[in-house]
């Protein structure tokens, strides 16, 4: 009725507001649903990854994770525990048959295999304690270097690849492929970048130019890894080598690199540009002086995010420049200082690859694929900082 | 083989800019057609006509600024300067620019300190010794009348300075690289009144030494600065002669009906 609504602006429910809210309530929780996705394997990977990289003692970072080569661990488990924990564990099992066998006919009976699965659940809780206290954990030099190995008749002995010493030549590895294949990145980038913004008349080239770098940013990487392989690799002769691994990411990351450049350089006003020209200056001189400076701040952040994301790329180094793994850091054993260049080299993201897939998922290998991945994002995430704090402090000196 | 050509009648009698039937095309629309007049040195030229008519267009090929824009043609005709062809292909563009100065419509200052700004011209050239471009800066904002404004600061962006500042400081930027000719697109028609004003003044100081040809839309302006005026319209050189001839006695009825407001 016209007499209870007050005044013609009051809210009134409609079909079109409830869709509204509905549409609203949908995004809200995708949006919610994507962070907690993101959110779960962050905090997963630091939880599970710092255990091994930090520990509780000063200097509460565990140097050795961080320096040392990957070893084989060694672990020797106390045979009797071992042995009785098994019998434990079948007695569970055998009871638990038992209890789901007999169903609801006795509840009395039943009753009473749960109290002894209940027992036996302590007991094992309490040999599993002593396993882990009585245990012997050793890296292959360690081990190497007992004087009396344990007595087999009394431990069991275990070994497992890559989980024991630490990811040194992995981390330096790593920083070694981003630093190179940053430099040749941005050099070739901006080149190319300078060319098409400045230089290039526009037409079907161009477009069709532009068009292909578009197009190069989104080749699967793995694509890219056997173009390395084929052309730096085997073409060359390079070998698989670090300077193999450095244009293959280099040429991965370009478009991205040649892309946001170029944008960077275009959002510099014609006015810089003309100004410059006006008072005799070459087209170069203008580019040089009074166009690259302004733009470098967004060349740099965009030019290092890429290749930050691109760094975390296995495929274009597995076939290139990755070993598995290699007992030598870099600079170590060269004959000649251009070894440096062609030698193959650890990386954190085939690291990974390598410990996640290779070995058994347990107790003793757990600490090495958590801490690596962990290790890698801390990495990564350096990379993506230092770009942002770059990019603060070029933009405060060339600001405009 | 025509070293001087004839004067063109209502020309100045000492023209240091010489055009003769020039045409300009932006792709394949003509954009000036057969334009012929002189420049007189140490003059004030001024170009006026309603938007889109070539005046700017015209302004810019006296330093060869349209040769950044792609598919620019001369079909004919010639500019000399000082009796050289710039559209020869002989010519250095980067010599011709620093003879044929130019200020901007949009002040254009580079984002750096006004002296930096100064000496951006004398950098490029390769001159390093400080007193040398101290001495230049010194000169160039003295020039531009801005040097007791600024003196203090030198060292502060350009991009502090008002508006009107930063056109002067353009201006004092297009001298110090020591040229005959300035030319100036529309300088003013960012600035108010007062800063204009400057502006004006600055441009009647500069004519003592130097050749200057102003574009502008403001047809006061253009009667109060210039000693002669040409009038464009849709590409083609309508009138040109000394102020009081077109502005008070224009021989072509579209020169009268432009300058008295009825158009434009």
């Amino acid at each position: 009725m016209a007499s209870e609504i007050p005044h013609s602006f009051v809210k009134r429910s409609s079909h079109k507001k409830r869709i509204e809210a509905l549409a609203v309530n949908l995004f809200r929780q995708m949006t919610y649903l994507v962070i907690l996705a993101a959110a779960y394997i962050f905090v997963d990977i630091t939880i599970n990854g710092s255990k091994a990289v930090f520990q509780s003692t000063a200097p509460y970072v565990n140097v050795q994770f961080l320096t040392d080569k990957p070893q084989t661990l060694h672990v020797f488990e106390p045979r009797e525990t071992y042995e009785t924990m098994q019998q434990v564990r079948s007695q569970i099992l055998v009871l638990e048959t038992k209890n789901r066998g007999l169903g609801e006919s006795d509840p009395e009976l039943s009753n009473s295999y749960a109290q002894q699965i209940k027992a036996l659940d302590a007991q094992y809780e309490s040999l599993d304690a002593q396993r882990k206290e009585t245990r012997l954990k050793y890296s292959d030099r360690e081990y190497r270097a007992l004087e009396v190995s344990p007595d087999l008749s009394n431990y069991k002995h275990d070994t497992y690849a890559y989980s024991g010493g630490g990811i040194g030549p992995a981390i330096i590895g790593t920083c070694l492929l981003v630093l190179g294949s940053i430099a040749i990145a941005l050099v070739l980038g901006l080149l190319c970048a300078v060319y098409l913004s400045e230089y290039s008349r526009p037409g079907k080239i161009l477009q069709a130019v532009r068009l292909s770098i578009l197009n190069l940013s989104g080749v699967p990487s793995i694509v890219f890894g056997l173009f390395g392989f084929g052309m730096f690799v085997l073409f060359f002769g390079w070998g698989v080598s670090l300077i193999a691994g450095w244009f293959t990411l280099a040429i991965m990351a370009l478009p991205v690199i040649i892309t946001a450049s170029e944008e960077s350089m275009r959002a510099i006003p014609r006015g810089f540009r003309e100004g410059a020209l006006a008072l005799g200056a070459t087209k170069w001189t203008s580019v040089r002086t009074n166009v690259l400076p302004y733009a470098l701040p967004g060349i740099l952040t965009s030019s290092i995010m890429g290749i930050a994301r691109v760094a975390g790329e296995t495929a274009p180094i597995m076939f290139t420049a990755a070993y598995a793994l290699r007992d030598q850091l870099p600079w170590e054993g060269l004959e000649h200082p251009s070894d440096f260049l062609f030698q193959g080299v650890m990386a954190l993201p085939y690291h990974i690859y390598v410990v996640s897939s290779k070995i058994p998922q347990n107790e003793y290998t757990r600490d090495m694929q958590y801490g690596t991945a962990f290790v890698f994002l801390l990495i990564v995430g350096f990379f993506a900082l230092t770009s942002i704090l770059l990019r603060i402090r070029v933009r405060s000196k060339y600001k405009w | 083989m025509n070293p001087k050509n004839t004067p063109l009648p209502s020309n100045p009698t000492n023209p240091i800019i010489e055009v003769r039937d020039f045409n300009f095309m932006y792709g394949s629309a003509q954009a000036l057609y057969d334009i012929s007049l002189d420049i007189g040195e140490k003059e004030v030229t001024a170009l006026i006509g309603p938007s889109g008519c070539g005046k700017s267009t015209f302004l810019r090929c006296f330093n060869r600024m349209n040769d950044l824009i792609d598919n620019t043609r001369i079909p004919g005709g010639t500019i000399k300067i000082s009796d050289v062809d710039i559209y020869h292909k002989d010519i250095d563009v980067i010599e011709l620019r620093k003879h044929v100065g130019m200020v901007f419509q949009k002040s254009n200052p580079f984002p750096k300190s006004i002296y930096e700004n100064i000496a951006y011209g004398l950098r490029i050239q390769g001159i390093k010794r400080k007193n040398e471009i101290d001495q230049v800066v010194e000169e160039c904002l003295r020039g531009a009348a801005l040097w007791d404004e600024v003196k203090d600061r030198l060292s502060d962006s350009a991009l502090g300075m008002s508006g009107g500042q930063q056109q002067r400081l353009c201006i004092a930027r297009a001298l110090a690289v020591k040229p005959k000719i300035i030319l100036m697109d529309e300088p003013c028609s960012a600035l108010d009144p007062v800063a204009t004003a400057k502006v004006e003044e600055l441009i009647h100081v500069l004519k003592e030494n130097y050749t200057i040809v102003i574009v502008t839309h403001n047809m006061q302006q253009a009667a109060r600065l210039s000693d002669r005026t040409a009038f464009f319209y849709l590409g083609k050189l309508i009138e040109y002669g000394p102020n009081e001839q077109v502005f008070m006695n224009p021989e072509n009825p579209k020169t009268e009906a432009y300058v008295s407001g009825r158009f434009g």
